[in-house]
């Protein structure tokens, strides 16, 4: 694994009370910087998914995935690695409406197939979904034309292809 | 039975084998105190002065039995008070269960009178924890806490209580006592390459932690050593693991280990760690670390293995199965140049010791050593003692030796003694300084009401030792706030707190006075006074490696 490589941890937790609180505490205490973390409910009501993305060499990664492992309420941990990863973050954009600019907008807005979910006199919202990098891309895109205010769910991902990741899990196990 | 939250906490302690509590009873803990009131002669309450000293107590209880060592404080001032007991066992990995009351639900959030989130604030020093919502999960919750508390790698498990929970009426069944989760086997494949390796090497030196007391492979470590003719050095946590006297055995290594040890450990070919983390004080500076050696690493927790020094094999697992497995699998061998080098190292380490003149810690420690036997608890503090007494006291027996290895927390003796005589009606002989003794000497009072045979030896050199060496050798002798000069009177301390109390200050003296102490059923304080320039030797400085050990120091002046 090359140094510093960006890469995507999957995490099922108890779907119970501070159990958010246990793993950011723990990233906290052993230094982890993460570059996201998203957290929801999944196919079985008990578990919540956490999507944890960060970059590192691969001490980082395997210290990330064995401190998540030795909590309590941590029943799975999976690392993904990013070209085996289907990821995706939604984005909220609010762009200065400038009538100037509209054909530059629209044409962004149609490569990104992104929508306009708002519109008022002086700004525009746009809902964008996809990839980090291409979220990024569509940032760059629209930078010229005046950004007010954006906001990013962070990253959600699965495994491609047909693997569960709670298959043969027992709840009762702990180490 | 309909029984209240309160009576559940106690019936499902009594239920899981808990005989002794430690603890400090405040207002969000009436109701547990209560039942305890009621539940006289079935669970044995100890009261400290200071909830911190309780669970000490609580640890050394655990450290010197086995058992889960169990605290209780109240809300607010009481939990937090905890903190540094609970994080000190967090840090090597002590089976205990705090339990704290909190105030009732309906009270949480708007800062009430003692409101604190405990849950909170113990997150990171806790191995798990839990906020009590309702009372039908209580006498549960309450056995899943000692079940995380001494499965697997053990450690503390806070369970806080709201006023509510306690008063509530639940039903409650008595169960038997929890089994542990299960340890994960070793894989056949890390075994097998474990024994490959080392069958090729003729330097094996083993080192071990604190995992092979929990995991009583002591016998199971010799027999490896026995096999492949290899020696054993250990971390502070894994002494009183193998006899003192035992041949193969050359002491803690490390920042103030034993010369032989250290040493050895560089210069070995293969070194198999076993139940330990390769705590820093332990290796120096890991980038220049054994850099001859290949690494077997043996642990039960996964997450130590490449954690601090990387491993060219690592066994996660079971520690016993993992030690049988080698054993078995393993070539026998002679290494007789290795066990010459050995020798060579053992008479080098002789010819360091300097002479003793008057009352040095070395002739304490030796005359302690002459008096104890085999059963005696030696608990500790931390600083200069500390490190005296690991490298001097003669162990026969694991468990014997109570003392913060990963914390290192002055004042943890006093409680941690007391704890430790609770849970084993042993003798105990507490080694402090007059720093740490400073920090928690309110316990005497709890020492002498529990009626516990301690000797407490002090070793009074009227400075903060350690540092004022770390001052010496590499703060040019800038004496910053180290150098005590208090006026109290020890002597007279422990009388006021009903022990005995008494000063020494030659070898003659403190023989016959600690024979007394020791053969007495009474608290004794002896206050030893002792050189305030004694040095901890050897030394490996901070951050260095071992061809930077300082063997011979002098102190300013000389």
């Amino acid at each position: 694994m090359a140094d510093n490589s960006r890469f995507v941890i999957a995490v099922y937790v108890e779907n119970k009370f501070g159990v958010l609180s246990r793993v950011t505490s723990m990233f906290t205490r052993r230094g982890f910087n993460i570059d996201s973390l998203t957290v929801g409910v999944t196919e079985s009501p008990e578990y919540s998914r956490i999507t944890i993305t960060m970059s590192g060499d691969g001490y980082a990664r395997d210290q990330m995935i064995n401190q998540l492992r030795k909590l309590f309420n941590v029943k799975k941990v999976e690392y993904i690695e990013d070209s085996k990863a289907l990821q995706r973050e939604l984005m909220l954009v609010k762009v200065r409406n400038d009538p100037e600019n509209h054909q530059r907008l629209l044409s962004a807005l149609d490569i990104f197939k992104a929508k306009i979910v708002d519109y008022s006199v002086n700004t525009l919202s746009i809902e964008v979904t996809g990839t980090t990098d291409k979220l990024d891309a569509f940032i760059e895109m629209v930078r010229e034309l005046g950004i007010v205010e954006l906001c990013r769910t962070g990253v959600v991902a699965l495994q491609k292809g047909s693997s569960n990741m709670l298959e043969g899990l027992n709840p009762e196990e702990f180490n | 039975m309909k029984l209240t939250g309160a009576q559940i906490v106690i019936e499902t302690l009594i239920e899981q084998g808990v005989t002794d509590v430690f603890g400090y009873p405040g207002g969000q803990v009436l109701n547990i105190y209560d039942a305890i009131y009621d539940a006289k002669g079935r669970i044995n309450h100890i009261l400290t002065a200071h909830e911190q000293g309780a669970s000490h107590a609580a640890d050394g209880y655990s450290r010197a039995t086995g058992k889960v060592g169990v605290v209780i404080a109240t809300s607010g001032p009481g939990a937090t008070n905890l903190v540094t007991g609970i994080a000190t066992a967090m840090l090597d990995s002590v089976p205990m269960v705090a339990i704290t009351g909190n105030v009732p639900q309906n009270l949480i959030g708007r800062d009430s009178f003692q409101e604190i989130d405990i849950t909170g604030i113990t997150l990171p020093i806790t191995k798990h924890n839990f906020f009590v919502h309702n009372v039908n999960q209580l006498a549960d919750q309450i056995r899943l806490a000692f079940k995380i508390a001494k499965s697997g790698r053990p450690g503390p498990v806070l369970i806080d209580i709201p006023k509510d929970i306690q008063t509530a009426v639940a039903e409650y069944e008595p169960q038997p006592v929890v089994e542990k989760f299960p340890n994960p086997l070793p894989p056949e494949e890390d075994i097998e390459a474990a024994i490959k390796l080392l069958n090729t090497k003729s330097r094996p030196y083993i080192h071990i932690g604190g995992g092979v007391i929990g995991s009583k492979t002591y016998d199971l470590v010799r027999e490896l050593a026995e096999k492949i003719d290899a020696v054993i050095g250990c971390s502070l946590m894994g002494l009183a693991a193998i006899p003192t006297d035992y041949e193969r055995f050359l002491g803690m290594q490390g920042m103030h280990g034993h010369y032989a040890s250290s040493v050895a450990s560089n210069d070995a070919d293969v070194i198999i760690a076993i139940g330990t983390r390769f705590s820093d004080r332990a290796t120096g500076d890991k980038s220049r670390f054994a850099k001859g050696a290949s690494i077997i690493h043996i642990d039960l927790d996964f997450a130590e293995i490449n954690k601090n020094i990387p491993a060219n094999v690592g066994v996660c697992g079971d520690i016993s199965v993992s030690l049988r497995k080698i054993i078995d699998g393993v070539e026998p061998r002679r290494n007789p140049d290795w066990m010459a080098h050995i020798r060579e190292l053992k008479r080098l380490e002789k010819s360091y010791m300097p002479e003793d003149k008057g009352l040095t810690p070395h002739v304490v420690m030796e005359t302690i050593n002459d008096i104890k036997d085999a059963d005696t608890i030696i608990a500790t503090d931390v600083g200069q003692h500390q490190m005296w007494a690991c490298q001097y006291i003669n162990f026969q027996k694991p468990r014997k030796i109570v003392s913060s290895g990963g914390l290192g927390t002055m004042g943890f003796g006093m409680g941690a003694a007391i704890g430790a005589c609770v849970g084993t009606g042993n003798k105990t002989v507490l080694i402090t300084g007059d720093g740490s003794f400073g920090m928690n000497l309110n316990e005497l009072c709890t020492a002498v009401n529990t009626h516990v045979p301690l000797t407490i030896v002090l070793m009074n050199n009227g400075t903060l030792g350690m540092v004022r060496q770390w001052q010496t050798l590499f703060y040019n002798h800038h004496y910053s706030n180290t150098t005590l000069d208090r006026k109290t009177d020890f002597v007279k301390l422990a009388e006021a707190f009903g022990a005995k109390g008494v000063m020494c200050d030659t070898p003659e003296k403190f023989r016959r006075e600690f024979q007394k102490a020791y053969d007495s059923d009474c608290v004794t304080l002896i206050d030893c006074r002792i050189d305030m320039d004694e040095f901890v030797l050897p030394m490996l400085p901070p951050g260095g490696a071992i061809e930077d050990i300082i063997v011979e120091a002098k102190a300013k002046g000389e």
